[in-house]
């Protein structure tokens, strides 16, 4: 039996003059052939080397152990909820929802730098928030920002360099410092980065840290006015740095446990502190801070009031990716918001699946005894 | 019904090319914007009303299809190839509605808002349940392959019987009938 049947109905007005179709197959061929390498191309799955959002979760993986189930940066914190009062001044900044509803419920998360979910607090250089508000309207505003000033890299290309240079050398377990030293000739904001993390004070609280937006975001007000922004909660409790002596004796998991102590005592406290970019500023580049003078505005107050251990709190099956934003605010030319909101997404999706399938084996461990 | 058996009527001629367009354009955006850490915000935004949009379009065009019956296939086409445009067909209807159905579930699943633009949105339609979460999320995907396969294939059928067998198949979607 031939595999086709061909007719030539309507067709060819010639119809004495046999019809080839193999030129005809060959260029259907061809057709479906490069649409569907374009559709591979684009989904990553040729050309391996290339930057893609899988490749760059890879990366963040290789830098550790696995440890499934856990976000896989920042893996270590506890839940956190409250709430978001907004200053009179915020509303002229921008006509999000969270500017003008008076009370704004907030849950949260506050965490520690690193792959690990059982990091040591008290050797744990960076610090982070993610927070979600939730205004009346069903609206989110979702932030993830860090205790450091400014990023250490500029680009996503850059971060994702930087990255790949902190997977352990296989000899040594550790990374390989000429890669890492050559990150930091290559990259200027790197070396910053670096003088930062060795002068800047380790303060005894998550309460006394101060946590940075370093991207650049769209603010538009209620008149139609467009601001770029970057912002930063500023504690309300009194700083006080730890030394090293201090923090050798702070224990692994001192953040919790000194949360936990000033949540007894009522809830805890940060400004939120909008600065204002300059014409000249780049809002493009979060490794160059923004010049100290530049105007500020305080646009609210957050209290947090109650802290949950990650397994049983709400905001551990959250994704704080910093792009889902209210009306009145949005992303910018800051290119780092993009990559981070798609490589966050690959993390979440990974253990997401981890757990859905560590939660079937253990209702199946259940059923057995 | 259509008094020319020849021919698709033409709100399902409309719906066909327009669709084509949005659900091929659907799939490049989705796994580019999974894909690459440049253009995720700008194509996720485009994404979620696009999906709507084609949900309500499919709800139309099943209606329409349900309404009018279409041109019959040429007589002499080969049973098996008569039986994968049938197979094929509904399951593209199938695809179109189950996708942007799914995204929504997938969504709601996840705990994330579901934006259409500026401050404009859906409610949920599951609860927030990670576990079906990660369902929802592998069957975005792996359904998302077997449809772009399956466009493909339809692709392919077309031209086959567009050019190759020139049996008036294309045709019947491509024009009316002539007056």
């Amino acid at each position: 039996m031939p595999l086709f049947k061909f007719t030539r109905h309507g067709g060819l007005r010639n119809g004495n003059r046999p019809h080839s179709p193999l030129p005809w197959i060959a260029l259907i061929a061809l057709i479906l052939g490069g649409v569907a390498l374009a559709f591979a191309w684009l989904a990553g799955w040729i050309g391996r080397d290339r930057l893609t959002s899988q490749n760059f979760t890879d990366a963040i993986e290789a830098t550790g152990p696995a440890h499934p189930g856990f976000r896989r940066a920042h893996s270590k914190g506890v839940c956190v909820s409250g709430w978001f009062e907004p200053s009179a001044q915020a509303a002229q900044l921008s006509h999000a929802r969270a500017f003008t509803q008076p009370r704004v419920p907030v849950l949260g998360r506050l965490s520690i730098g690193g792959g690990n979910p059982h990091g040591a607090d008290n050797s744990a250089r960076v610090r982070s928030i993610a927070l979600q508000l939730t205004t009346d309207d069903g609206q989110q505003w979702r932030m993830a920002m860090n205790s450091f000033p400014f990023l250490a890299v500029p680009t996503p290309e850059a971060f994702y360099e930087q990255t790949r240079a902190q997977i352990p050398d296989p000899a040594t377990g550790k990374p390989d410092p000429a890669k890492l030293a050559a990150i930091q000739d290559k990259y200027p904001s790197a070396r910053a980065f670096s003088q930062w993390a060795k002068s800047a004070p380790w303060t005894d609280s998550w309460a006394s840290t101060e946590f940075n937006s370093v991207n650049a975001f769209w603010f538009t007000n209620a008149q139609g006015q467009r601001r770029a922004v970057r912002w930063r909660w500023q504690p309300q409790a009194e700083p006080r740095a730890l030394d090293a002596a201090a923090r050798e004796q702070a224990g692994v998991d001192f953040l919790s446990k000194d949360l936990q102590q000033r949540l007894a005592n009522g809830p805890v406290r940060w400004n939120l502190v909008v600065t204002l970019a300059g014409s000249q500023d780049a809002i493009n580049d979060p490794s160059v801070p923004w010049p100290a003078e530049r105007e500020q505005v305080l646009a609210g107050v957050l209290s947090l009031d109650a802290m949950q251990p990650q397994d049983q709190g709400s905001c551990n099956d959250l994704n704080f990716d910093p792009l889902i934003l209210p009306d009145g605010v949005a992303g910018s030319d800051d290119p780092i918001p993009a990559a981070r909101s798609a490589v966050y997404s690959q993390s979440f999706n990974r253990r997401e699946r981890e757990r859905a399938t560590d939660d079937a084996a253990r209702d199946n461990q259940q059923v057995q005894p | 019904m259509s008094r020319d058996a020849g021919h698709f009527n033409l709100l399902a001629r409309v719906l066909h090319w327009g669709m084509a367009l949005l659900i091929l354009a659907m799939l490049f955006v989705g796994v580019t914007m999974v894909a690459s850490v440049h253009l995720r915000p700008g194509l996720i935004n485009l994404h979620r009303p696009l999906g709507m949009l084609i949900l309500l379009l499919a709800l139309l065009r099943l209606y329409n299809r349900l309404r009018h019956r279409p041109p019959p296939l040429p007589a002499d086409l080969p049973a098996w190839q008569a039986w994968a445009a049938t197979a094929s067909h509904w399951l593209l209807y199938g695809l179109m509605l189950a996708m942007p159905l799914i995204g929504w579930a997938m969504l709601s699943a996840g705990g994330y808002p579901i934006v259409l633009w500026g401050g404009v949105h859906l409610p949920p339609i599951v609860p927030h349940t990670p576990s079906l979460y990660a369902l929802l999320r592998n069957a975005h995907s792996l359904l998302a392959y077997l449809l772009f396969a399956t466009v493909l294939l339809h692709v392919g059928a077309a031209l086959f019987h567009a050019w190759v067998r020139r049996d008036g198949v294309f045709q019947a979607m491509a024009r009316g009938p002539r007056r």
